[in-house]
């Protein structure tokens, strides 16, 4: 913490000496997921409407899948099997459609607010992805909520607890970054509204979010084993189930999803400052 | 590719009060066919509230767009503070606030939330921060309100609100792309009030767009009227309206330079007019 050293009442208006690069890089990344939760804290209603989607796929669809026998692996019941997966998918909503916020931002005109503060375009970006991840938790409360009603078998261990948020924070913020490059290149809202439909579905169903990739046919399990989602859904099935296991090795999820994320990132940080044009 | 001149600028800057703030050299950008900035060339000095007037689509918000930095020249070159838009865009906005057209506050957040996040993307001290937004908000009358959601606030009280956030960081030349639009007399008076103030008390330079010809001639100290992309007419308001007669108004001077330069209507584009009328909306 470096002691301010200004004189008393300058003469003429001086510019801020700029701070040490990776600390003012910090500051201006959670300076953007921050405006994130307090805009949450102002409507908290909208995480209430962002729980129907998650309670339908798991009261409806769920109860009934849980009727068939064989889908999920081992002695897993149905349902825990489909919650680790519906947490993920919820959480991909909300991302998927951060790129309609950005245009969004855009026409109104906040958006240069960001563009024309000295903050690295990268730093914007990063926010914007921390505050997926922020909304990616929200949901994750909810879910967890829901489960434990249903009766799942969910793992309470604080560290497990941690890892879940980690992946939903990774995950949430990988997605988003991609909306946010889709958002870049679209630049309205009506034609991201069509992508981002075309997009989810295959994303949520070429993945192992609501049954193994075992029942696949050869093709559509290649693209599911190169779906980000489904290293997402293999940790939480890890972590936040007490009889869940990872198909894949915990240490390969995570590297895959930081690696996604970090290779997503530095595109849209390319991209972002066309969103100023 | 800085070096002295930069230097000699900025020295100048902080001691001789007809330093050049902005210098503007061939600025031209393109888009597509259509030129929308013509080899602009230009120089604002320290401390001076320089007008920009022109038909709505005649290029003024796209050349304050890429002196803000958003938008990269397609040639020529500025420097705005003393550094180059284009090899030093991240010191450029270090030294520049800037209220744009549309709104730019956030009407999901608070006043206080929207200054306390200006202030940590323009990396102003944690210890400095609070103090600064207190006295943002006292000069700019906003201090009952800090803690209310922005959309709820009246359009004036947004203006400010922006200008208060463009300021933070304490910015030598400050950018003000249609200030009152949208507002009402009473709201246009009081932000013109505090952007005097602002240029009076610290020697700030301010380059202003507006629509408004009784404004322009009221409180700017030079003026450029640009059409179609190039500076048709530059000098006082005075000078100006004496190129045109005895008794002129700067609107006659609007309508009596532009019409020599074409015959053709203005209203600006689709795209224009709907961001003109939301920003209005938005603000009214």
């Amino acid at each position: 913490m470096a002691k301010s050293d200004a004189p008393a009442a300058p003469p003429a208006i001086t510019a801020d000496r700029p701070p040490g690069r990776l600390e003012s890089f910090i500051t201006q990344t959670f300076a953007v997921a921050a405006a994130e939760v307090q805009k949450l804290r102002h409507d908290p209603i909208e995480l209430l409407t962002r729980a129907v989607q998650p309670v339908l796929w798991l009261m409806l669809f769920g109860e009934v899948m849980a009727q068939v026998r064989g889908v999920a692996p081992g002695n897993l019941p149905y349902l825990d099997f489909l919650s680790a997966g519906i947490l993920a998918q919820s959480a991909l909503f909300v991302a998927i459609f951060y790129g309609i916020s950005a245009i969004w931002e855009h026409d109104l005109g906040v958006l240069q607010r960001y563009l024309v503060s000295p903050a690295p375009r990268s730093a914007l970006v990063l926010g914007k992805a921390l505050s997926a991840g922020v909304r990616g938790l929200s949901q994750a409360v909810i879910v967890y909520v829901l489960a434990l009603i249903l009766g799942v078998g969910i793992d309470l261990n604080p560290l497990a607890i941690l890892g879940v948020a980690a992946a939903i924070v990774l995950g949430s913020g990988l997605f988003a970054t991609l909306s946010l490059i889709i958002a870049c290149i679209v630049k309205t809202r009506e034609r991201f509204m069509g992508i981002g439909q075309v997009l989810t579905m295959p994303i949520f169903f070429a993945s192992n979010a609501i049954y193994p990739l075992s029942l696949m046919p050869g093709w559509l399990r290649a693209v599911s084993h190169a779906n980000p989602l489904t290293y997402e859904v293999d940790i939480l099935r890890a972590l936040m189930l007490e009889k869940g296991a990872s198909e894949y090795g915990l240490p390969l999820d995570f590297a895959v999803l930081a690696a996604a994320t970090a290779a997503l990132v530095a595109v849209a940080a390319v991209m972002y400052r066309r969103m100023g044009y | 590719m800085r070096g002295a001149l930069a230097d000699g600028l900025l020295m100048d800057a902080n001691t001789n009060k007809a330093a050049t703030a902005v210098e503007i050299t061939g600025l031209t950008r393109k888009f597509g066919e259509l030129i929308a900035v013509d080899a602009v060339t230009l120089s604002i000095r320290q401390g001076e509230i320089f007008g920009l007037i022109g038909p709505n689509g005649a290029g003024k918000s796209t050349l304050i767009k890429m002196l803000t930095t958003l938008l990269p020249p397609t040639s020529g070159s500025a420097r705005v503070a003393g550094f180059d838009i284009v090899s030093a865009p991240a010191e450029v906005r270090r030294h520049i606030g800037y209220v744009p057209q549309l709104l730019s506050a956030d009407g999901s957040l608070t006043g206080y939330e929207n200054l306390l996040l200006s202030a940590r993307l323009y990396g102003v001290p944690r210890a400095e921060r609070a103090e600064r937004i207190g006295r943002a908000l006292a000069r700019m009358g906003l201090n009952e309100a800090a803690g209310h959601l922005v959309s709820h606030y009246s359009g004036g009280m947004i203006r400010r609100l922006e200008i208060a956030q463009s300021l933070l960081h304490r910015p030598t030349v400050l950018f003000l792309d249609e200030p009152t639009v949208g507002l009402d007399p009473g709201a246009r008076e009081t932000v013109w009030e505090r952007v005097l103030d602002l240029r009076d008390r610290f020697n700030r330079t301010m380059i202003v767009t507006s629509h408004l010809m009784d404004e322009i001639n009221e409180f700017c100290d030079r003026i450029a009227l640009i059409d179609r992309g190039r500076i048709a007419a530059v000098g006082t308001a005075a000078e100006l309206k004496a190129r045109v007669g005895p008794g002129a108004t700067l609107d006659d001077v609007f309508i009596k330079l532009i019409a020599e330069e074409k015959e053709t209507e203005s209203g600006g584009s689709y795209g224009e007019v709907r961001r003109a009328r939301r920003a209005a909306r938005d603000h009214g």
